[in-house]
């Protein structure tokens, strides 16, 4: 790739580089370098603000590209400083897939990317309300959109829904029973994880790691530590890796087979709604015998697992697998050959490719798109980087399409779960955290059940934390729903919602 | 559709016999802790200092379930031994203080008073609000509604609208942006009315106590009728805590 001008730092998932030697580029070339790179094989990761140098003269903000090369598995990282007047060109106007970040941008550091085509908060509900100057008496500072026209309405649902799931704001554009366009306003499950992760202590940090999203414990448990290890400079023994793995594919599997069984309740398919929801509970009690909860949480620690794997526990857990792997096999089988099953899923709540790489989709979600990628295999990380899962990759887009993905990474990660259990190394646990690299940046990156978690810690002079950065899959595949739902039926917005399953806490943090 | 009847008779009964005593979750299992106080080195604060929550004071030695994410810190931290956690799963109780461990002994949750039960005793519909949760603890109260734990043979039910409720559940921290919409729920439920806490965020914050956009936990001019630890509680945790309050649980004896 050679260029003409300045280029990224190019390193790999889960290493630290000196803060130093990120690239500090103007403005437009870091814009320009951005929108080629994402033109080509590159894609957004992470935009997100860098604390203050050291000795730093200038006070302008600073703001940090993470850029995932996926076919050649690097992760450019690249800066430039925002000029005096807290405005630079955005990039959404050529990058769709940074619209979100550049909207996060505004409302928590007040750097105005200019021409962003909707500049509204994502989680400031205050900033939404009526401000003096908004044009008029009680107009709101940041209306929905609007389709008008005789025959349009508008339906609005939420924050409080019916059944037991997170709050969020759903807003249709309508003529009749046709979705013209469809706004999602979250925001209400905003509690500070960030701000409140730095001022922790380092035991806290890890259970707010956990309860970003409360059903990717593991996930984002491991791509905290795994930051912080890459800061620390250690390598994690193999048997807490094959541990991790195993640990985080349970997590996959309890998540996907529960996945299935909403599809199924949401389209009345009662057995397929029972009895995936069922083997869920399997899959979260195999997490439970390994960490005493069914969420797998405390199992990872910075530094390796706090738990092993006794030889008679493995025997208990294979025994069992098997049992659920023939449960989950029946049950799949009959879903889908059922006729009433192919006709609600097939065609519908569609995202194509262009619009899946265009919005930078992430995961199941893009890889039912035709997206090919994959963190495991792409950036890989942990055990990945010893064994491999095949990609699970279909290309019709649809909720079928998110259905048979899920199917196709539950058969891999039991098989990879079942090796792993057959061949676990015998070594010890963990080991002990030195202190962090000074001025030093780290990107972690792990492939969670609904795609890629990024993490991006810094550290100060002193070796302490001094930003942190998350970023949930559900931050990029939110929009990819509003898109999917367009021309669709209103009545089949929870099935195409379903189909997503995006997290509202890993959103709004 | 024969092909279904197989798999329905090669799959089973799969709903458990509800059974309240403790021992039948794995040893790995994080539930009630016990404390021995008598084992405490002079001066040592190990545990406390160890806890990310802060949930663990000494002198003497207690530990606030209510704040308690039972990760084990405080376990691997103490040198003696002092703190072990048991995988007993009834953790519910009825007022904050009752949530306070010390020794061996557990205030869990006594029934509501008479008018309260024979209104809610045989039929009970909540309403559930999610405010700030990671979605952990909503995720095990849905699944105490799945085949295995089957919430609805004890005539408890979650309904799609408040009106239609004899209470809520919370769960998370209670976020600034969800504070509004939690209170109009809690309004728009007839009196009378029950609370009900669920998990260390909903109690105390949790993890999440101190965070910059949330609460600390249901506002104090909530009143809560019932507490459920945990991070997240187990479905079990959270069907002993619900059947206590409804007084059909006895010293561990289901009365129906």
């Amino acid at each position: 790739m050679a260029r003409g001008f300045a280029s990224p730092l190019w390193t790999k998932n889960g290493f630290a580089v000196a803060r130093a030697n990120v690239p500090d580029v103007p403005v437009s070339d870091f814009r320009k370098l951005c929108v080629e790179i994402c033109s080509q094989d590159g894609r957004l990761a992470a935009l997100c603000t860098l604390p203050a140098r050291r000795q730093d003269p200038e006070e302008k903000p600073e703001i940090l590209a993470v850029l995932a090369d996926d076919a050649r598995g690097s992760v450019g990282l690249l800066a430039t400083r925002v000029p005096d007047n807290r405005r630079y060109p955005a990039l959404s106007t050529e990058l769709p897939q940074a619209q979100a970040f550049e909207r996060e941008l505004f409302e928590d550091h007040g750097i105005r990317p200019d021409g962003h085509p909707w500049l509204k908060p994502l989680r400031r509900h205050a900033d939404l309300e009526t401000r003096p100057g908004s044009g008029g008496e009680g107009a709101p500072a940041h209306p929905f959109f609007r389709v008008e026209g005789s025959s349009i309405h508008e339906v609005a649902v939420g924050p409080v829904h019916a059944g037991i799931i997170e709050p969020g704001h759903f807003r249709f554009q309508c003529s009749g029973e046709t979705v013209h366009h469809l706004e999602i306003q979250l925001g209400y499950q905003h509690r500070g994880a960030e701000a409140l992760l730095l001022k922790s202590s380092p035991a806290r940090r890890l259970a707010v790691a956990e309860s970003i999203a409360g059903d990717t414990s593991v996930g984002h448990a491991l791509a905290y530590c795994a930051a912080i290890e890459a800061l620390a400079g250690v390598e994690v023994p193999l048997y807490a890796h094959a541990m991790r793995g195993i640990a985080l594919e349970l997590e996959r599997l309890s998540n996907h087979v529960g996945d299935l069984g909403a599809l199924c309740n949401d389209i009345g398919y009662l057995p397929g709604a029972s009895w995936f929801g069922r083997l869920r509970g399997e899959f979260l009690n195999l997490l439970m015998e390994l960490s005493g909860n069914r969420f797998g949480r405390s199992l990872v620690k910075p530094g390796g697992v706090r738990f092993g794997i006794s030889s008679e526990q493995r025997r208990n857990f294979l025994a069992r697998l098997a049992r659920a792997e023939r449960d989950l096999r029946d049950t799949a089988q009959l879903t889908f050959n059922s006729p009433t099953v192919g006709s609600r899923f097939e065609h519908t709540g569609v995202v194509t490719r262009e619009a899946a790489e265009a919005l930078g989709l992430v995961g199941p979600v893009a890889r039912a798109s035709g997206c090919d990628r994959d963190v495991r295999r792409d950036h890989s990380f942990g055990i990945f980087r010893f064994v491999h899962i095949p990609v699970a990759l279909v290309d019709s887009g649809d909720v079928m399409a998110r259905a048979l993905v899920r199917w196709l990474e539950i058969q891999r990660s039991k098989t990879f779960v079942r090796e792993q259990l057959n061949e676990l190394p015998q070594e010890s646990l963990s080991v002990d955290i030195p202190r962090l690299a000074p001025e030093s940046l780290a990107v972690s990156m792990v492939e969670g059940w609904r795609g890629e978690i990024v993490h991006v810690a810094v550290t100060s002079a002193d070796g302490q934390l001094a930003s942190y950065k998350i970023v949930d899959p559900s931050f990029h595949n939110w929009f990819g729903l509003t898109i999917a739902l367009r021309g669709n039926q209103i009545s089949d917005f929870p099935l195409c919602n379903k189909s997503f399953n995006l997290s509202y806490a890993g959103h709004d943090l | 559709m024969f092909d279904l009847l197989k798999a329905r008779l090669r799959q089973g009964h799969q709903t458990t016999k509800f059974r309240n005593e403790s021992g039948q979750l794995p040893a790995r299992f994080r539930g009630r802790p016990v404390l021995d106080e008598s084992k405490c080195p002079e001066a040592c604060r190990a545990c406390a200092d160890a806890c990310p929550t802060l949930a663990i004071a000494i002198e003497p030695l207690r530990i606030d379930l209510g704040a308690c994410l039972f990760c084990t810190e405080c376990q691997e931290a103490c040198p003696e031994g002092t703190i072990v956690y048991t995988p007993d799963h009834r953790l519910a109780a009825r007022s904050r203080a009752d949530l306070v461990v010390s020794g061996s002994e557990a205030k869990l949750a006594t029934a509501l008073d008479q008018n309260m039960r024979r209104l809610f005793g045989r039929s009970l519909k909540l309403r559930q609000v999610s405010a700030g949760d990671c979605s952990g603890c909503a995720a095990e109260l849905t699944a105490t509604g799945n085949l295995v734990f089957d919430l609805g043979r004890f005539g408890i039910q979650f309904v799609a609208s408040p009106r239609h409720a004899d209470g809520i559940v919370v769960t998370g921290p209670v976020t600034t942006n969800m504070e509004y919409a939690l209170r109009e729920t809690y309004a728009a439920v007839p009196a009378p009315k029950i609370v009900i806490a669920v998990g260390a965020c909903a109690i105390s914050g949790g993890p999440f106590a101190g965070a910059e956009a949330s609460h600390g936990g249901v506002p104090a001019d909530i009143p809560v009728d019932l507490y459920i630890p945990g991070c997240p509680p187990h479905p079990l945790t959270i069907l002993d805590g619900l059947l206590r309050l409804l007084g059909r649980i006895d010293d561990g004896r289901r009365r129906v």
